[in-house]
C-alpha cells in the first residue's frame, strides 16, 4: 500500500522530467559554462533536497508504525510529563536536527555564492566580443558595436554567436523592463529602460538555442522570443561578413516593384533598408531580413506563405502588436514579399 | 445573496467600460466622409448640404490615445511640433487654430498636410492611426476625458489647474 503510494509521485515526477525533452530551451542542458555552472547547483540542490526528503519521511515513518512503549510503565499522573531519559534524548535529538538544518543552508547558501561568483567572471574574458541587446514591445533589436562605424551590424531576433568565445551581452530597454533569457547558455538578465545591464553567454558547442522574453512586458510578452546561434568561428565570420554587405538594388522588375511598394507605404515609417531611403528605427532592420529564420520575434518560420500573412493581417498573427494594419493591394503583396526574401 | 448581486453589479459595471476597449484588429481602410468642419469653403454645389459631423471611432478610448502617444513619437510628429509646445511647426496645445481644431479639422490636416512644412500622410499611413493621433492631439488639450488621458509624462503638459474641456463644454 504504501510502495504503492509512493509511485504515483514518483511516476509525476519523471513526467514533469521527460516534459524537459527540448533541448533548444532548457536550462537542464547547458550549452555552456555559466550555463553548466547553474546546471550543476540545480542537480546538487535536487539531489541533497531528496536525499533529506527522504530521510525525513523515513523518520515520520519511523514515528508513525513502530510500536508504543513507555507510556505503560509510567504511573497514570506522569502520561503527559517524559521521563527525564526522554527528555533528554528528546533534546538531544532536535539540537542535532536543528544544528544539521542549519549546517546545510548555510552550505547551500555557499554554494549559491561561489556559483554567482564563477558565472560572473567570465566577464573578465579578454578575447570577448560584444552584443547589444535592446528589449521592444514585442521583439529584440540586437547590435553588434564597432569602433568603425560601417562595420557595425544591426539586426534583430536573431543573435550570431561565434562557439568558443565570451559574448558579453550589453542589455537596455526602449519601452518596459524586459528580460533576456536563454537557458541553455545562463540566467536571466533584465533589460531594463535607461540603463545598460551586462551579462556574459558562452557556448560551448555549435547550435541553435532559443531564448524568451522573461518578464511580462504587455499582449505579446509570450511571443517575444529570439534564436541564439552558435557557429564555428569561420561560419561566424561569413555570417558577420554577408551582414556587412550593403545590399545591392533589386535587378528583377518584379524585385523593384516589391522595392517601390515598400518605400510607397508606411513600411517606410518603422523599418530600415540598408541602401535605400527607408532609415527609420522603431521597427526592426530588415537590411538582411531574408537571411533569418523567424519572423515576428520568433513567431512563425520566415518563409513567403507566412511572411503574406503576417503583412497584411499582422493583428491576427500577434494580437495587439505595433505593426500597423497596412493596405497592401492584391497585386503588390507578392512582389512586396519577394522583394524581403531576397534581402539575403 | 446580497453580496452576489453585489459582485454581479460590478462584473457588469465593467463591461461596460469604453475607455479600455481595444481595437486591435482595426480594418485597414476606411473610407472618409470628410465632416462639415473640414471644409475650407462654405460654397457648395447645388446650395446647402446637410451638416454632417465625422466622429473619431476612438473618441474616449485610454488605449487609443496611449496609442496615439506613442506614434506621435514613431512617426516624429514631435520633431516638429514638440509634444505639443512647437518649434518648426506650430504648438498643438492652444485654443486657436489655423485649420480647425475638431476631429475631423485635425484629421484632415494630417491627411492633407498643410502649406509650410506639415506633410501629406493620407495615404503612407493607415487611417485608424491617424484617427488615434487625433485623439492624442485632442487629449493635449483636456478635449478627451481626464480618465481616458495618459498619465503624466516627463514632456511638456498643459497645467493641471486649467479645467477639463470635453466636446467644447468646460467642466
Amino acid at each position: 500500500m504504501i510502495r504503492r503510494a509512493a509511485l504515483i509521485p514518483a511516476i509525476a515526477a519523471l513526467a514533469l522530467l521527460s516534459g524537459c525533452g527540448a533541448k533548444v530551451q532548457s536550462a537542464m542542458d547547458p550549452a555552456g559554462p555559466e550555463a553548466g555552472r547553474i546546471a550543476g547547483l540545480m542537480w546538487f540542490f535536487i539531489i541533497l533536497v531528496s536525499v533529506i526528503f527522504v530521510v525525513v519521511m523515513a523518520c515520520v515513518l519511523y514515528a508513525l508504525f513502530r510500536g508504543p512503549r513507555g507510556i505503560e510503565q509510567e504511573p497514570l499522573e506522569r502520561t503527559h510529563a517524559p521521563s527525564t531519559a526522554t527528555e533528554e534524548k528528546l533534546t538531544r535529538n532536535v539540537t542535532a536536527a536543528t544544528v544539521a538544518t542549519v549546517v546545510i543552508l548555510f552550505g547551500l547558501l555557499v554554494a549559491s555564492v561561489v556559483t554567482g561568483r564563477a558565472i560572473s567572471s567570465l566577464g573578465t574574458a579578454k578575447n570577448g566580443i560584444t552584443v547589444e541587446v535592446t528589449g521592444n514591445q514585442w521583439w529584440w533589436y540586437v547590435r553588434y558595436p564597432n569602433d568603425i562605424a560601417q562595420w557595425t551590424v544591426v539586426t534583430a531576433n536573431e543573435i550570431h554567436i561565434p562557439v568558443g568565445r565570451p559574448v558579453q551581452i550589453r542589455g537596455t530597454s526602449n519601452d518596459v523592463i524586459h528580460s533576456f533569457w536563454v537557458p541553455n547558455l545562463n540566467g536571466k538578465i533584465d533589460l531594463i529602460p535607461s540603463r545598460v545591464t551586462e551579462r556574459w553567454i558562452q557556448a560551448d558547442r555549435p547550435g541553435r538555442f532559443r531564448g524568451q522574453c522573461a518578464e511580462f512586458c504587455g499582449l505579446q510578452h509570450a511571443h517575444m522570443a529570439l534564436w541564439v546561434i552558435a557557429d564555428p568561428p569561420d561560419k561566424f565570420q561569413a555570417w558577420m561578413n554577408a551582414q556587412l554587405q550593403a545590399p545591392q538594388p533589386p535587378g528583377d522588375p518584379e524585385l523593384q516593384r516589391g522595392q517601390q511598394v515598400f518605400l510607397n507605404h508606411a513600411c517606410v515609417y518603422c523599418h530600415t533598408i540598408g541602401g535605400t531611403s527607408a532609415m527609420a528605427s522603431v521597427g526592426p532592420d530588415l537590411t538582411h531580413f531574408g537571411s533569418r529564420s523567424t519572423i515576428a520575434a520568433g513567431t512563425l518560420p520566415n518563409t513567403k506563405g507566412n511572411l503574406g500573412g503576417w503583412i497584411t493581417d499582422p493583428q491576427n498573427v500577434k494580437p495587439g502588436n505595433h505593426m500597423a494594419v497596412v493596405d497592401i493591394k492584391a497585386d503588390e503583396l507578392q512582389p512586396l514579399i519577394d522583394y524581403l526574401e531576397s534581402l539575403k | 445573496m446580497r453580496r452576489i448581486a453585489g459582485l454581479a453589479c460590478c462584473i457588469l459595471a465593467l463591461t461596460s467600460c469604453q475607455r479600455e476597449k481595444r481595437d486591435v484588429r482595426p480594418a485597414p481602410v476606411r473610407t472618409v466622409t470628410f465632416g462639415s468642419a473640414a471644409r475650407e469653403d462654405t460654397i457648395e454645389p447645388g446650395g446647402k448640404l446637410p451638416q454632417y459631423q465625422a466622429v473619431n471611432p476612438y473618441d474616449r478610448s485610454a488605449w487609443a490615445i496611449s496609442e496615439g502617444q506613442r506614434l506621435f513619437d514613431w512617426y516624429n510628429c514631435s520633431g516638429c511640433h514638440s509634444h505639443g509646445g512647437g518649434g518648426i511647426g506650430p504648438p498643438l496645445i492652444k485654443t486657436t487654430w489655423i485649420y480647425g481644431g475638431e476631429p475631423d479639422n485635425l484629421f484632415d490636416t494630417i491627411v492633407k498636410g498643410r502649406p509650410n512644412g506639415m506633410p501629406t500622410w493620407g495615404g503612407r499611413i493607415p487611417e485608424y492611426q491617424i484617427w488615434q493621433l487625433v485623439a492624442f492631439i485632442r487629449s493635449m488639450n483636456k478635449e478627451e476625458p481626464q480618465s481616458a488621458t495618459p498619465a503624466r509624462t516627463d514632456e511638456i503638459q498643459i497645467s493641471p489647474t486649467l479645467k477639463q474641456k470635453v466636446n467644447g463644454v468646460t467642466k
